[in-house]
Parts: C-alpha cells; structure tokens; sequence
C-alpha cells in the first residue's frame, strides 16, 4: 500500500463534478481530504490517496484526463 | 544562536519539534520556524550585528541555526549602489540597486542554500538534494563541498550548458531527467518524500526560506536602519517575497530600525506586521509564468498554477508554494505585482547593463522591465526610495543576450579600421 498527497485545482464547471466521489468508487484509492476551499469557479482540494501505488497512478491520469490540475502537495519543487 | 523554539503550520497552528519535516501532518499546511524572540530582544543589536562577518551570518541571531560554524561561502553583504545613471533616465531620486548577482555562485540562492546546508549538517545528514533548473543547482553542490558532504541534483535533460556546467565543477551526483516539466517536479517530489536526504526545498524549506530574510535586513542596515519607500522583487515560489517583508518587520518589531519602537510579535509571529512598516512591496514575473501576479491582478486569494513558458526560466515555477501568503502581503503592504512582457525582459537585462554596468540574467531582466512600467506609471514619488532587487547574475543566461555580440570586423590594418568607424559616434573627424 501507498500513500500520496495531491492538490487538485478545479474551475468552472469542474467545480460542481463529484470528482472525488468518482474517484475512490471507480479505483481501489480511500481518498482523504485534508484542506480545500471552492468558490463559485474556482476551488482546491488537498488530499491523501490511500492504495496500491499502479492504482493512485491511473487514478490520478484519470482525474487529469477530466481537465482538473494535479498537483504535488506543496507546490513545485524544481527551482530556477 | 539558537533562539528557534520549533516549527508550526501555517494553516492549523499545530506545533512540531525543530526537525526536517515542511508539511503538517494534520491539514498538510506549510510549517514555518518559530523564534524565542523574548531572548532573541535580549541579545541582538546593531552593533553585534555590525561587528559580525561580512555574510549572511552577521544575523545569525535571526536565522533557524544553532550551529556556531555555519556552512559559509560568503553569501551575502553584497553591495546597495545608488543607481545615478537609471535613476535619472526613470527620473527617480533615489533608486538603489541590491545587487546579489555577485554572490558566491552568482546568484541570491546561496543565502537560503547557505541556511539549509548548515541546518542540514546540523541534523546529520550527509547528502544535500534540490531538483533545479539552473540557480539553486549550483549553489547547492558548491555548499555540499564547503561543508564536505555529497550532493545529488537533478536537473531537467534539456538544461543549458553553463547552467550544468556551473552546477557539475562542484562534483555533485547530477541526475539529468529526461520528461516534461510536471514529470520531473512530480518525479522529484516523490524522491524527496522518500530518500534519506536533505531536500533544500523539500523536507529543509522551513529553515532555507528564511535565508531570503538577510536580504531584507542588509538593505536595511545599508540604509543606515531605515527602510526604503518601495521594493521591486522578481518572484518565482513568493517565498523570497515574504521574507523579504517578514525580514523588515521583524527589524521593526525588534526595535533595531532607526525611531522605530519595539512592539511584540503577537500571536503569530509569522504575519507580523509593526505600523512602521510602510514599505510597498513590488513584485514582478514574466507572462509566460505568471500565477501570483495574475491572481493579484484579478483580485483572487487562491493562485490558479500554470504550465511554465517563459524565458526567465529561474522564476518558472508554475505552481507556486508561497504564492497565498505573497498575495496577502502584496495586500498588506499596499503593493503591485506586474506581469512583465516576455520580449520585454532582454530589453530590462541591457538597460540595467548599459546604464550601471551590472550585467543581469532574466531574472534581473523581469525586474527591470517591471520597475521601468511602475517609474513610468507613476508608481512613485520623484524622491521616494526605491530598492530594486537583482537576484542573478547575466553569465548564466547568456544566450538570451547573443544579439548584442555584433563587433566591428576588420583586417589588421589602421586603414580597415577606420573604415569600419565611419559614421560612428567613435570617428575622429
Ligand atoms: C535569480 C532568481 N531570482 C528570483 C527567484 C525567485 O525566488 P522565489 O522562488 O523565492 O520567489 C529565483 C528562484 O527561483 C531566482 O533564481
Ligand atoms: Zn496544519
């Protein structure tokens, strides 16, 4: 078992998608959210996947696949 | 030293013994150091300060060390030069360049990186790690050999030649990554999270960020202990940003700055801010990676990452981790962030070189342009005293400069060269 921490950023419409839902239904990942914050086109999610590391892998293309943004947890960290 | 009394998130408040970790286990929020600043008003002053080396660590006192013997190459103390010649043509006053290009390895990066390997050593470990796409590269495997430990540093597969080749002379591990951007950022964090390493800006950045305080300070004490009216910064994470400002409270709330009362921190030291302070802080990024200023410029408290396209490529950070934190202080300081012009940043990098001599990277370039369209809007008074910060050195990006390399050529004769002069300003007639 594997644990990772992203940040999905949603806007527009994305906003109002059950994506999380969808995402512990249709893989074998407990998601746990952990901050977020939504406005009314705009929102992030910082969570915690729990699951065999293959699975949170075609989870998360899953969820990139939808348009919303995937990101490491606290920001970039490749530097100029 | 040693006035640290641990880390806390920045979100909850939950409190963590002083050890190498940078998320909050609880709300995954961003940990920061905590000070004893009790102590810390106790025993610091200008003239301890003053008698102090001439590097960053003259304010040991206020940085997250405890180590007498940092690791030191001399970053920092780098000249505040009143620019006559760019003031004149912005028609200002009194416009001051920082200029930190003259770093030991040329670049701002060595302060943070300086802090981050003295803590590292501190903790024990024998490897200091970065993913970087030029400046932090180098400052890192050069810190690893002053301290006498090993140094592993990714970089992108496409990077520059001087880029790998001022980070590879330190004898660093240098693991090219040949993917996207996203695949080496997710790459390296992943790496980061599992690897017994001290990650500068990973499981490090709670003690490396506050290097970017000293930049705050020294203009500061340059100054004679004044702060200036305005300060222009060029802007990647944010984090140099918010230090930058946390670095002039703090001298404030401390009561070192000159007519300034001592107040307390409050309750959370790290968004402190003593009335004093009214320095606007100016923040400047290039279009082609511009999140915190473009939230800024929208009015938005959350910062939308973006996929980095940008010739400044030190400050392409599409997803930056102190961007919330910079917008709140844009805010608080009634200040600006610009979104400079991508074929405008050459432009900044020869008006710094060719009025000051002082020969910039795009980073520096950014800068520039943004300071140019703040003069020429009005941002300032005539007589205001505006700081620029140049945080990285020209020889670095060179080759987006190469179109300025256009000599005269001439066969060895006085004739040719004559020839070759006519019509030009040179010409003896
Ligand atoms: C030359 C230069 N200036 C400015 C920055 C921006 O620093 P920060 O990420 O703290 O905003 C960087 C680094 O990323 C840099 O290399
Ligand atoms: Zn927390």
């Amino acid at each position: 078992m594997d644990k990772q921490r992203v940040k999905f950023s949603f806007e527009g419409d994305q906003v109002k998608d059950p994506i999380i839902y969808q995402l512990g239904r249709n893989f074998h990942i407990v998601t746990n959210i952990r901050r977020a914050e939504v406005q009314e086109n705009l929102g992030w999610v910082i969570l915690e996947l729990d699951g065999e590391k293959e699975e949170i892998e075609r989870g998360l293309q899953w969820v990139s696949s939808t348009g919303v943004r995937v990101d490491p947890l606290s920001g970039d960290v490749i530097e100029g | 030293m040693a006035f640290l009394n641990g880390l806390k998130c920045r979100e909850c408040g939950r409190e963590y013994p002083a050890e190498p970790l940078n998320v909050c286990d609880f709300c995954f929020g961003p940990l920061e150091v905590v000070y004893d600043y009790a102590t810390i008003s106790e025993v610091v002053s200008r003239d301890r300060i003053s008698q102090g080396p001439l590097s960053i660590w003259r304010y040991a006192d206020l940085l997250p060390v405890d180590s007498e013997e940092p690791v030191d190459i001399m970053a920092g103390y780098t000249p505040l030069i009143k620019a006559k010649n760019l003031g004149k043509r912005l028609g200002l006053n009194n416009l001051y360049l920082k200029n930190d290009s003259v770093n030991p390895s040329f670049s701002f990066k060595d302060r943070v990186v300086s802090v981050a390997a003295t803590k590292a050593v501190e903790f024990g470990f024998d490897t200091l790690a970065c993913a970087s796409t030029g400046n932090l590269a180098c400052s890192v495997a050069a810190h690893a050999a002053r301290a006498g430990i090993r140094s592993i540093v990714f970089i992108p597969s496409d990077l520059e030649r001087g880029k790998v080749i001022g980070a590879a002379i330190y004898g660093p591990t240098l693991v090219a990554v040949d993917g996207t951007y996203d695949e080496v950022n997710r790459l390296c964090s992943e790496i980061g999270d599992n690897y017994p390493w001290a990650f500068v800006n990973i499981n490090m950045r709670p003690y490396y960020a506050e290097g970017s305080k000293t930049l705050g300070y020294e203009v500061a004490e340059q100054l004679g202990w004044r702060l200036p009216d305005h300060v222009v910064i060029p802007s990647a994470s944010g984090a140099m940003f918010t230090k930058i400002w946390k670095g002039f409270n703090e001298l404030a709330c401390l009561g070192l700055l000159e007519g300034v009362d001592a107040i307390s921190f409050g309750p959370d030291q790290n968004t402190a801010h003593h009335p004093a302070v009214t320095t606007r802080m100016h923040m400047t990024q290039a279009a082609g990676c511009s999140p915190i200023a473009t939230a800024w410029q929208n009015g938005q408290t959350h910062v939308r990452p973006v996929r980095p396209n940008s010739i400044a490529k030190s400050l392409a950070i599409g997803n930056p981790a102190d961007g919330i934190y910079a917008l709140r202080v844009l805010e608080e300081s009634g200040g600006s962030a610009q979104i400079v012009p991508e074929d405008r940043v050459v432009d900044g990098i020869k008006l710094l070189a060719e009025t000051e001599g002082i020969f910039t990277e795009t980073a520096g370039g950014v800068v520039m342009s943004g300071l140019q369209h703040l003069a020429e809007s009005g941002a300032f008074g005539k007589d205001e005293l505006v700081v620029v910060y140049i945080t990285g050195n020209g020889l670095k990006t060179q080759e987006a400069v190469e179109e300025v390399v256009n000599p005269l050529s001439i066969r060895p004769t006085l004739s040719s060269f004559e020839e070759a002069l006519q019509g030009r300003p040179l010409a003896i007639r």
